[in-house]
């Protein structure tokens, strides 16, 4: 039988440490689920926020339902990790933001001894008319870069709605990451995606974001920062499909090599096929900026704390 | 404080500073004017130590040690600092941290951010917590940068065109920080178009092909420069006899 407030108390402390505050898990006030590896250690619903957990054999379901109309005062928690050195953590999700109701969502998925770990997270996220959804997951990894992460998420926004999501990985050495976004927009939706990720040692790094504008007025930003160091090697891709008049998508991507080893490539795919909408991109590759670097290096800094001044705060 | 002899510099094979020679006292505001494209960036470049902008030949002493070799950061240390005409902007700093940083180069002297802001004409409410990055317009980015010099408290600041694209009711603003440096014991050296601005030097120097003309009292050279200079029909071919004659 395994020892469930012990392991709560290791993930906690993960949680911890990759910048949440474990005070949110137990607080009754919070909507939250723990997960650790395959075990749902903790779950708490409150008032117009359902959320229904079930294990599987390599991690769990999650369905997480918000009340149409509910205006949720405090964040969701979410914590997810794997402990162990091995291991592999399945997170199949379906969110539910009924109609008119706000939601904000923090997640944590913490794996700070991995050296062969694979986490997949699933999710379909569907944010009713006038709903409006916010998420943010951080990553903490461990420094040797042994996890295979794979974020992939359905979104469908509806008429009206808002969707605002940002991915972090700037902790630890990841190992590979795939992420892979698609967000479908309706009538005067809103959808920003937004991936920040530290590259280093041997790191994979691959995001793809894919806005698809199909509702008249609707409005997309596809947004990526990376930072690619060592033997980094980073692909990002893009993408956004001017479905309906006055759709509006914009892909912003920056992505910054430290080293001589690192490689980078971006690719913006923009697609319009209704003539009234509006796509534009702009992606920057490359060094560090030299003038921002020396603008700081004029102030007193040295040059390697220039540099990480200026990454630090394109990863914020 | 600074001071420059025969400083020469070639860039891609075309000499950009020709024998340059200029001294700048402490606590003096030493203005700058040239046309454009006469080497004016270029010397404040060389001065700070930028990349690509080592000289060929010639001395620059700060303070009476030799400064030519040093990195950036060193000559900051020293004292040293420039703001660039058109500063860089910083995703994800906010204007608090970008001070911050200014501070911790003057310790203990640095007035605070607040006041800083407040002394190039930047509420610190509205500004503190917003970022150094693009939405700021080159008007308000340029105050920023002001202020961070002021909180770094150096001993020479260069300032490349501080001026530039600021509107007229604001330049008594920047003419007030700059008597500031000067007051608190910053040597300035000032390259500007304005010649309002200009005046408030205590010397200027007229610059044309990448060599100073002419140092004397800012009313002469900015009289030299508006009758010589301004339409001048051989920019960047200096005729010595008609620089003495004036």
């Amino acid at each position: 039988m395994p020892d469930y407030a012990a392991e709560f108390e290791l993930i906690a402390r993960a949680y911890e440490q990759s910048g949440g505050d474990p005070a949110g898990l137990i607080d009754k006030r919070f909507a939250s689920l723990v997960v650790s590896h395959n075990r749902i250690l903790h779950s708490n619903s409150i008032p117009g926020v359902r959320i229904e957990g079930e294990e599987t054999p390599t991690g769990a379901r999650a369905r997480i339902t918000v009340e149409p109309g509910t205006l949720v005062v405090h964040p969701v928690h979410l914590c997810f990790g794997v402990l162990p050195k091995e291991g592999l953590q399945e997170i199949i999700s379906d969110f539910q933001v009924g109609e008119g109701a706000k939601v904000g969502f923090v997640a944590h998925c913490s794996f700070p001894n991995a050296v062969h770990v694979k986490h997949v997270m699933q999710a379909t996220i569907r944010v009713d008319r006038g709903g409006q959804m916010e998420y943010s997951e951080t990553h903490y990894h461990g420094p040797d870069g042994g996890v295979e992460v794979l974020p992939v998420a359905h979104i469908e926004v509806n008429e009206g709605g808002l969707y605002r999501s940002w991915f972090k990985l700037i902790q630890g050495t990841v190992g590979t990451l795939r992420l892979d976004y698609q967000a479908h927009l309706k009538k005067d939706a809103v959808c920003e995606l937004d991936a920040r990720v530290y590259g280093k040692k041997r790191d994979r790094i691959s995001i793809n974001e894919s806005l698809f504008l199909d509702g008249e007025n609707s409005r997309g930003l596809a947004k990526s920062r990376v930072v690619a160091a060592d033997d980094c090697v980073s692909e990002v891709v893009g993408e956004a499909v001017g479905n309906a008049p006055n759709a509006r998508g914009h892909v912003d991507c920056v992505e910054i090599l430290k080293g001589p080893n690192a490689r980078a490539s971006a690719v913006p795919k923009l697609t319009v096929v209704n003539d009234r909408a509006k796509l534009t991109h702009e992606a920057a590759i490359g060094s560090v900026d030299k003038k921002q670097v020396e603008t700081l290096m004029a102030r007193g800094l040295s040059e390697e704390q220039a540099v990480d001044v200026v990454v630090r705060g394109m990863l914020r | 404080m600074l001071q420059i002899t025969g400083l020469n510099l070639v860039l891609g094979g075309r000499p950009i500073l020709h024998d340059v020679d200029l001294q700048v006292r402490e606590a003096e505001i030493h203005s700058i004017l040239g046309a454009n494209g006469t080497g004016k960036s270029t010397l404040a470049a060389v001065v700070m130590g930028l990349t690509g902008y080592q000289p060929t030949s010639g001395r620059i002493l700060f303070r009476g040690e030799e400064i030519s070799a040093l990195p950036i950061s060193e000559r900051a240390r020293r004292g040293i600092t420039l703001a660039w005409q058109e500063p860089a902007r910083f995703e994800g700093l906010t204007i608090a941290e970008y001070l911050e940083i200014s501070r911790q180069q003057a310790g203990n002297e640095s007035p605070g951010a607040k006041e800083c802001l407040a002394k190039v004409g930047l509420s610190p409410e509205r500004y503190l917590r917003r970022a150094a990055d693009a939405t700021l317009s080159g008007g308000e980015r340029r105050r920023v940068e002001l202020s961070s010099v002021l909180a770094m408290r150096p001993k020479l600041v260069i300032l490349d065109e501080p001026d530039s694209g600021i509107d007229a009711l604001s330049i008594d603003h920047i003419v007030d920080v700059i008597r500031t440096f000067a007051r608190n014991g910053t040597a300035v050296l000032l390259i500007t178009h304005h010649e309002e601005v200009a005046a408030i030097a205590d010397r200027s120097s007229s610059l044309c092909g990448g060599t100073i003309l002419k140092t004397g009292d800012p009313a002469a050279i900015a009289r030299f420069f508006r009758n010589h200079c301004q339409e001048c029909p051989h920019v960047n071919e200096p005729i010595r006899e008609e620089v003495d004659r004036a």
